[in-house]
């Protein structure tokens, strides 16, 4: 009998009873909520006079509609201005005090996006099952957790009832060997991928990431692939467990310690696809061969190496493709041919799920390091993910490198990652975002996303345009 | 749950494909603690030609006449047709909420995301998936037929043409039997209190370092 993938234990082991008719009752072990997709959750709750199965399995925080500049922020939630923003922040901490859930408050010390609190504070951990009302809760698949993103009446479900009823899906296994060249990092790697698979590539699937690649990255790289797993379609991403894991868990607020840490590593241990183990689906590719990576269109899977020009529709054979390309082109004000390099940037932002934590923060510091905002850029957002974030990114001083290169410092938040805040592109506008998604209208109606890698971000703030960010590295060392 | 059992309605097209959540209902609408309501915000960016906030008087706001949904031909549909990968993105459960407050009980698609796929079914909103050869042929029949109405059997499992002739949809027996009960999926979860209380205490014993830490 073949060996089981890491998907297939995380399952079996949550398993607490499969139904006749093919969905199961899966146990759930850490659930996160959020502002947004709680209310009508709590509300749910109350109108059938359900209370939360186990409280302790709950963790909250205020992210998504929060503001980000220093002032408002001050002031706490009787100050943000926008009102219906406020009635919902306000909700949360209102839901949480009344069920007992605890919570990292706007203001808080532990307060983050979700998704970057959660193995920051080893509220997730490996071998868990995650949920969250949010889809890029496949982030903590990279501590080697089987997590995804849920709707609004699951959260419901799971504070009722401690499980969800789901149904197994695939394996497949993305294997990425060889070394990433230098000014390469995991966002590239997994744009890479996306254009690849496409946006649907991975549905029904959960995605393992392996390879030297994977092996070698760090957890803040790996979270930022396993984040974006969902832009292929896949609601899971996920890498098994070792050294840089346990390396990353140990000492975390939440992370178990002394005897129950050893016993916690043994089962850990175990967390990795048997060698033997069957994929229904595999993909391959080479490090060597990803290059950095921008988005030129509406969707991720629109994406390109930075030195490549902008595709023409009419050489797209598949009638739908090309429907969307050309679309995605108007949209964009981008002509077919086009060098992605020649694309002007009006503003910059450097934070969400995907990349806000400290490797990201001084990736793009290193590049934004004695140099400054080029004059058409209008606004550079540099937003850590967490309050710890931003503290000890202001013990390296990295605030202090952005504040100097005519860059703006923020407090932690979603923010121009979705917009739901003050944080928004003007029409028309084109932005490189460190986030993960470039949909119409994503971040601001009818603001202009390209995804792009922490770096690259930096390199188009400083010069204006797109640019292979391995040109300013060589300039460096020249 | 609404319960879902056979619905006869107006079909509208949405034609194109990877269709979002964020464009189905735009982030600025997901502020509301309601569950209800997100109807007159629906496909909001495409709908109108200014953009939309929450609490606003939309029938004040300029259309967008070229989209579908502000044609007099398509008024009143509660079918949508749609292309593949429908419904991607974010979680949010606003979308179905919005299909469903509008009006929509059936969206037919080549495919779909899958937690909107989710989604849909706890509010009593039916999503078929139909070949791409299909689909096109419905495109173009819809296209060609002002007032084309289809009628949706759950129970058979079937769509039933203008024409009489009649298209099977497979679908999962758990969804199909919930849809078809409208039943109280968290009840029947609740059902299984017993053994979801077992499993927690093997659970714990096994790996008690995922309890009583927060
Ligand atoms: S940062 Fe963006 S993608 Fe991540 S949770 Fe917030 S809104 Fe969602």
């Amino acid at each position: 009998m073949a060996g089981l993938t890491l998907y297939d234990k995380l399952w079996d082991s949550h398993l607490v009873k499969q139904r006749d008719d093919g969905s199961a009752l899966l146990y759930i072990d850490r659930h996160l909520l959020h502002e947004v997709t709680s209310p009508q959750a709590f509300e749910g709750l109350r109108i059938a006079g359900r209370k939360p199965w186990r409280i302790d399995a709950n963790l909250a925080t205020a992210d998504h509609n929060v503001p980000t500049t220093t002032s408002e922020r001050a002031g706490g939630i009787a100050a943000i201005t926008d009102k219906v923003a406020r009635i919902q922040v306000q909700t949360l901490d209102d839901n949480c005090e009344a069920f007992g859930i605890t919570e990292y408050k706007m203001n808080d010390a532990g307060q983050g996006i979700v998704h970057v609190i959660g193995p920051e504070q080893g509220a997730t951990l490996p071998g868990m099952t995650v949920v969250c009302g949010d889809s890029h809760t496949a982030t903590h698949g990279a501590l080697g957790a089987l997590a995804h993103g849920i709707g609004t009446s699951e959260v419901e479900h799971v504070l009722a009832s401690q499980c969800l009823v789901a149904q197994k899906m695939k394996n497949m296994l993305v294997r990425v060997d060889g070394v990433l060249g230098v000014g390469v990092t995991a966002k590239d790697v997994v744009l890479a991928v996306i254009a690849h698979l496409g946006t649907a590539g991975g549905t029904g699937y959960a995605i393992e990431f392996g390879g030297e690649v994977f092996r070698r990255m760090s957890m803040e790289g790996r979270m930022t692939v396993c984040n974006m797993a969902i832009e292929a379609g896949a609601r899971v991403g996920m890498v098994g467990v070792d050294e840089i894991t346990l390396d990353y868990v140990k000492g975390r607020k939440f992370a178990p310690t002394g005897e129950l840490w050893e016993r916690a590593v043994a089962n850990w241990q175990t967390l990795h696809s048997d060698d033997d183990a069957e994929f229904d689906a595999v993909i391959e590719f080479q490090g060597e061969a990803i290059e950095p990576q921008v988005s030129w269109g509406t969707s991720p899977e629109m994406v390109l190496p930075v030195n490549g020009v902008v595709p023409d529709p009419e050489q797209m054979d598949d009638p739908v493709k090309r429907e969307g390309a050309s679309r995605a082109l108007d949209y964009m004000d981008l002509k077919a041919g086009q060098k992605l390099t020649d694309i002007q940037v009006d503003r910059v932002f450097i934070g969400s799920c995907t990349n806000s934590r400290i490797e990201d923060l001084r990736a793009a510091a290193a590049v934004a390091k004695g140099r400054r905002v080029a004059a058409n850029v209008k606004q550079v957002l540099i937003v850590p993910g967490s309050q710890a974030v931003k503290v000890q990114a202001e013990a390296e001083q990295l605030d202090q490198i952005f504040i100097d290169a005519g860059m703006e410092w923020r407090e932690p938040g979603c923010s121009m990652c979705l917009a739901m805040n003050a944080d928004k592109l003007g029409a028309g506008e084109h932005c490189a975002s460190t986030s993960n998604r470039n949909f119409e209208g994503r971040q601001g109606n009818g603001g202009r996303t390209h995804l792009v890698s922490p770096a690259m971000a930096a390199a188009a703030a400083v010069t204006g345009h797109f640019i292979d960010v391995r040109e300013l590295m060589a300039s460096e060392t020249a | 749950m609404k319960s879902f059992k056979q619905h006869s309605g107006l079909v509208a097209p949405m034609d194109r494909a990877n269709v979002d959540t964020d464009m189905i209902i735009p982030k600025q609408f997901l502020k509301s603690i309601k569950r209800s309501g997100f109807g007159p915000n629906l496909f909001d960016e495409l709908r109108y030609l200014d953009e939309g906030f929450p609490d606003q008087d939309n029938s004040q706001r300029p259309l967008n006449r070229d989209f579908p949904l502000n044609q007099p031909r398509f008024k009143g549909a509660s079918i949508l047709l749609a292309r593949e990968n429908f419904g991607c993105g974010s979680s949010r459960e606003h979308a179905p909420w919005a299909l469903d407050d509008y009006g929509f009980r059936v969206v037919i698609a080549s495919s779909f995301a899958d937690i909107f796929y989710n989604n849909c079914f706890k509010n009593g909103l039916l999503p078929i998936v139909l070949s791409k050869d299909i689909i096109d042929s419905l495109f173009i029949a819809l296209e060609a037929n002002e007032g084309y109405e289809l009628l949706v059997d759950l129970q058979q499992q079937s769509v039933n043409l203008p024409d009489s002739s009649s298209i099977s949809f497979e679908i999962d027996a758990f969804y199909k039997q919930c849809l078809l009960d409208g039943v109280d999926e968290i009840g029947l979860t609740l059902q299984d209190g017993g053994q979801i209380r077992a499993f927690e205490q093997q659970w714990r014993k096994n790996s008690p370092w995922l309890f009583d830490a927060l």
